[in-house]
């Protein structure tokens, strides 16, 4: 099998997840759909980590996986804060920017 | 040499204007004798200044008195200088002369306007003014004098501006005089350019060292100067709407000193167009024409003070002549000027007297018999009318006659064609003042009803009185044994005689003749019919045509104004399509941009992502067309 | 695959054989995870996508990415998004009728050509030279080869990614720290509230769920003495949810009391 097949697996996924983003309205779904992108990323790196036949893209891949971890915990607390305050998870009653 | 009293002869009745102006309503009682005694006072000073003179040689006799450093920029230095030479007292007497008198007929005259403190305010500002321009030593120094009469005979043109027509006449004066001023600003201009310096003294020195052309340069726009504001051709439009001031001011600015402020430019500059052949012919040329344009329009005036204007004009035109023709022509002028200066104000207050007593009428077909109603004015006014006729002994034989013999006797075929003009011009000028006798004081009485003619109380009639003994005199006085031309030849570099073409009695003779066939035609036109109170209207075109004082307004209006007005229009509209326009496109895209793009800042996180998207895909988009 | 495309080394069958199985099955879940209504099933298909990307993981020669991608992903960050749907719970943000005009065909416009690029990209792409393949670097042992880049190489990022790791920390008790503006209510002043609440109906608290004698589940309202079902007796969430059951299924027969009226 050819491992280029992961590639193609990896942008089928980030599409996916971009498509979700735009267009569930629920925070936590939407927070979800990035994770998948992040994921879809890191499977790129992994292979490309098999194609050139070191570790480098293994460990950006790791990297990656910290810091998609920050980013669930404050982004959660963030849904949590604004949950609180508006009673809604939905992405489109927190936009007060527009006016 | 007590050169600091100079100063005085300025400052008393320019500090007269500043009081007044500035006491207001509180100096309504006593303002006119103030502004009286000061010009007197000013008279009185130029008096002495002249005793003082007579008593100096012919080379010391021109003094000068530096006042303060006025302009010091690099090698550009003036002084704000005085000085007073054997020309400028001729003007200063005149003037301070004749105002003095002119401002004692005013206390008369306008006791019952509201606002005479406000005249005699003006009246001292425009004396102050006008003795700054004779006084100056220097172009520039001149300037600010000539700009100061210019003012002062806008204010008193339009003193009665409540009438807008007023309003307008004075404003027609301003702006025309514009025009001559930007000539005296160019004289002033190329002067600086070519020779380093605008004093008098100065220029006169530097005028062997610089070309024909920048003469003539100097020379063509000290003219233009000059007839801006001596009204001569083709500045001449705005003389005859300037009679809407009261008839004193006519009297003493716009016939007796300012309008001849262009003689004394010429005069005064004669070291120049000595120099400048060309400046110097179409001085001639100018002088030459105006004279018959005025004789010309005032044949055909009803209103008494226009026709005056017109005749004012006309005796301009002699003076300017004779300023062209050279260094003899010089004296004459001046003499002319000075005679003049005496009868045509006579005449002005004269008729200030009548339309005084005929409440205000200026129209002559509404006049008629008042010799027997006003005697005194009849008398004075005639021996003005017998002065400006030039029958001898009287002031204007003498000076016209100069003027016309030297006109002849300027060689070849220009001196047979400007003696004949100057001749001619003297008998119209027979006939048009004539028929303003006739019309005025003879024949029957066509007055209005509400009419009630009277003589003018003794402050009206007594400078009228004396202005007619100076219309009487002032020709022998100075022409005896040549004392005006031997008082003022130092200052004028005199080439020799030319030869004499016609012997001055032959030309006496000829005006005489010419005189007296004007006086007769006026005679049996005028004196033989009854005239009627109204113009006729089945007149020829060239009565209609002097009626609208040679169609010179329709003239400006055509060639001047409309263009301008088109030219105007364009311009405000190319301002406003193109220029605004292109403003407000540029302020309207970027406005039509705002709101359209304002739509896509929805406020929602979605629609953002959404265009990341679509970014994101263009990016690739780009980057797989351009790796195929 | 022709030449021109990227030249990987051929792997085991066992492999592909593992990779197409399991491919589509994530395709499928991940592109469930858009499709199912609730959040709930969403994480849970999101789970699944997690764990199959950890075979996947491990299948191309990174079995710490693997492990760590379960232990994290799975185990910590799915808790965490499940325990967050509980606690801001279920509503109308669910929904997936689409509330902003044109957004929807443009997202699915641009993805379809997002990934339709991508996919031909990657198809004409070249490497340039051959695929090597983890097992060299891997000899000594996958976490080993990691941890000597991670301890060498790449130190300073680590060190870096942990300050992060703590900020995110703190900014998290930061953000859901809730600080009470005042008392919390007593008992008492609570049941006084009650009294003086809009209507006396309130005040010995709301009623309980269930059908009296037959049916007392949380997810069924009481009945009120009309016969009409009691809305205030079932929680709102289950509302929210459409997981309350209708009581009418639950009413008994009808009683025949005319014998009993006759005596």
């Amino acid at each position: 099998m050819d491992a280029a097949n992961y590639l193609y697996l990896s942008a089928l996924l980030f599409t996916i997840g971009a498509v979700g983003v735009v267009v569930r309205r629920n925070a936590i779904v939407v927070f979800m759909c990035i994770e998948l992108m992040l994921n879809a990323a890191n499977l790129s790196f992994v292979t490309f980590s098999r194609i050139n036949g070191d570790l480098n893209g293994q460990v950006i891949a790791f990297f990656t996986m910290v810091v998609a971890a920050c980013e669930v915990v404050v982004g959660l607390a963030i849904i949590v804060t604004i949950y609180r305050s508006r009673r809604s998870a939905s992405v489109d009653d927190a936009s007060l920017l527009k006016r | 040499m007590i050169s600091n009293s100079l100063v005085y002869l300025i400052a008393l009745p320019l500090a007269g204007a500043a009081i007044l102006l500035l006491a207001g309503r509180r100096s309504d009682k006593w303002g006119h004798l103030l502004a009286t005694a000061l010009s007197a006072s000013s008279f009185f000073v130029g008096l002495y200044q002249l005793s003082l003179m007579l008593g100096r040689s012919n080379e010391q006799r021109p003094i000068s008195q530096k006042l303060f450093e006025w302009i010091s920029v690099g090698s550009f230095k003036i002084d704000a200088g005085l000085m007073l030479d054997q020309l400028s007292i001729c003007f200063v007497l005149l003037i301070t002369g004749v105002g003095t008198l002119i401002h004692v007929y005013s206390i008369s005259y306008m006791s019952h306007d509201p606002d005479r403190r406000r005249f005699f305010a003006f009246l001292n500002l425009f004396i102050a003014a006008m003795l700054l321009l004779v006084l100056g030593d220097s172009y520039l120094n001149l300037y600010v004098g000539w700009e100061g009469v210019g003012l002062a005979s806008y204010l008193l043109i339009g003193f009665w501006n409540q009438k807008p027509a007023y309003a307008t006449a004075s404003k027609k004066a301003f702006v025309m005089n514009r025009v001559g001023d930007m000539g005296l600003s160019f004289a002033i201009m190329i002067a600086f350019a070519t020779m380093g310096t605008v004093s008098f003294t100065g220029v006169k020195a530097a005028v062997e060292h610089t070309s024909t052309a920048a003469l003539t340069g100097i020379g063509i726009m000290l003219l233009v100067a000059a007839t801006g504001k001596s009204a001569q051709f083709p500045l001449q439009a705005w003389l005859g709407d300037a009679m809407a001031g009261p008839t004193p001011v006519s009297a003493l600015i716009h016939a007796a000193t300012m309008v001849t402020a262009g003689v004394y430019l010429i005069t005064r500059s004669n070291f120049i167009f000595d120099a400048a052949p060309t400046a110097q012919l179409l001085v001639v040329i100018v002088g030459a024409v105006t004279l018959m344009f005025g004789a010309l329009i005032g044949t055909a005036k009803d209103d008494i003070k226009k026709a005056l204007a017109a005749s004012t004009m006309s005796q301009i035109g002699y003076m300017i002549l004779g300023a062209g023709l050279g260094p003899v022509g010089y004296a004459f002028a001046i003499m002319h000027l000075l005679t003049h200066g005496f009868f045509k104000a006579g005449m002005f207050l004269g008729a200030g007297s009548v339309m005084h007593g005929m409440n205000d009428e200026v129209n002559m077909r509404k006049y008629g018999a008042l010799r027997k109603f006003m005697p005194i004015t009849f008398a004075t006014f005639g021996l003005g009318y017998l002065a400006i006729l030039g029958v001898p002994p009287f002031a204007g034989f003498y000076s016209k006659d100069m003027i016309i013999e030297t006109a002849f006797n300027s060689g070849g075929i220009k001196g047979i064609i400007l003696g004949s003009v100057t001749l001619l011009g003297a008998s119209i000028t027979a006939f048009y003042m004539t028929r303003v006798m006739i019309l005025t004081f003879t024949g029957k009485s066509r007055w209005d009803d509400q009419a009630h003619p009277h003589e003018s109380p003794w402050l009206m009639w007594l400078p009228m009185a004396i202005l007619a003994i100076g219309s009487v005199t002032s020709g022998y006085l100075l022409s005896h044994g040549n004392a005006l031309v031997n008082w003022l030849s130092p200052l004028f570099e005199n080439h020799g005689e030319h030869e004499e073409l016609l012997s001055p009695i032959v030309v006496s003779g000829l005006a005489l003749t010419m005189v007296a066939i004007g006086v007769a035609i006026a005679f049996l036109k005028y004196s033989r019919n009854q005239v009627s109170d109204v113009a006729p209207e089945n007149v020829s075109i060239f009565t209609r045509i002097a009626r609208q004082d040679l169609l010179q307004d329709r003239f400006n209006e055509s060639v001047f104004m409309r263009p301008g007005q088109v030219l105007t229009k364009i311009l405000v509209r190319t301002d406003d399509s193109v220029i605004d326009g292109a403003v407000r496109t540029v302020g309207r895209a970027a406005m039509g941009s705002g709101a359209s793009l304002r739509g896509v800042q929805s406020g929602f996180v979605r629609s953002y992502a959404a265009l990341i998207l679509v970014g994101a895909v263009a990016l690739i988009a780009a980057i797989w067309v351009v790796t195929q | 695959m022709n030449d021109l495309a990227l030249q990987v080394g051929q792997t085991a069958a066992p492999e592909a054989t593992l990779f197409w199985i399991l491919a589509p099955l994530t395709l499928i879940a991940a592109l469930g995870m858009l499709l199912v209504k609730k959040a709930v099933h969403s994480a849970i298909l999101m789970a699944f996508v997690m764990v199959a990307l950890a075979i996947f993981y491990i299948a191309e020669g990174a079995p710490f990415l693997g492990i760590v991608q379960i232990v994290v992903y799975t185990g910590a960050v799915m808790m965490l998004f499940l325990f967050i749907l509980m606690l801001v719970g279920v509503d109308s943000s669910d929904s997936l009728t689409e509330t902003i005009r044109g957004l929807r065909p443009i997202a699915i416009t641009a993805a379809v050509g997002f990934g339709g690029l991508m996919i031909s990209l990657l198809s004409r792409a070249t490497l340039g030279r051959t695929a090597v393949g983890v097992e060299g670097v891997n000899a000594d042992g996958n976490v080993q080869g990691i941890a000597r880049l991670l301890f060498s190489t790449f130190v300073w990022p680590f060190e870096v990614v942990s300050a992060l790791l703590i900020t995110a920390a703190l900014g998290a008790m930061v953000l859901a720290h809730h600080q009470r503006v005042q008392e919390r209510p007593t008992q008492r002043q609570l049941s006084i509230a009650r009294f003086r609440g809009e209507s006396l109906a309130t005040t010995a608290g709301l009623p309980a769920p269930g059908v009296f004698a037959r049916h007392n589940a949380v997810d069924v309202p009481a009945l009120l003495p009309d016969g009409t079902a009691a809305a205030a007796s079932v929680n709102a969430s289950l509302k929210a949810r459409g997981d309350v059951l209708e009581s009418s299924s639950f009413e008994l027969g009808t009683i025949d009391t005319s014998v009993e009226e006759e005596k």
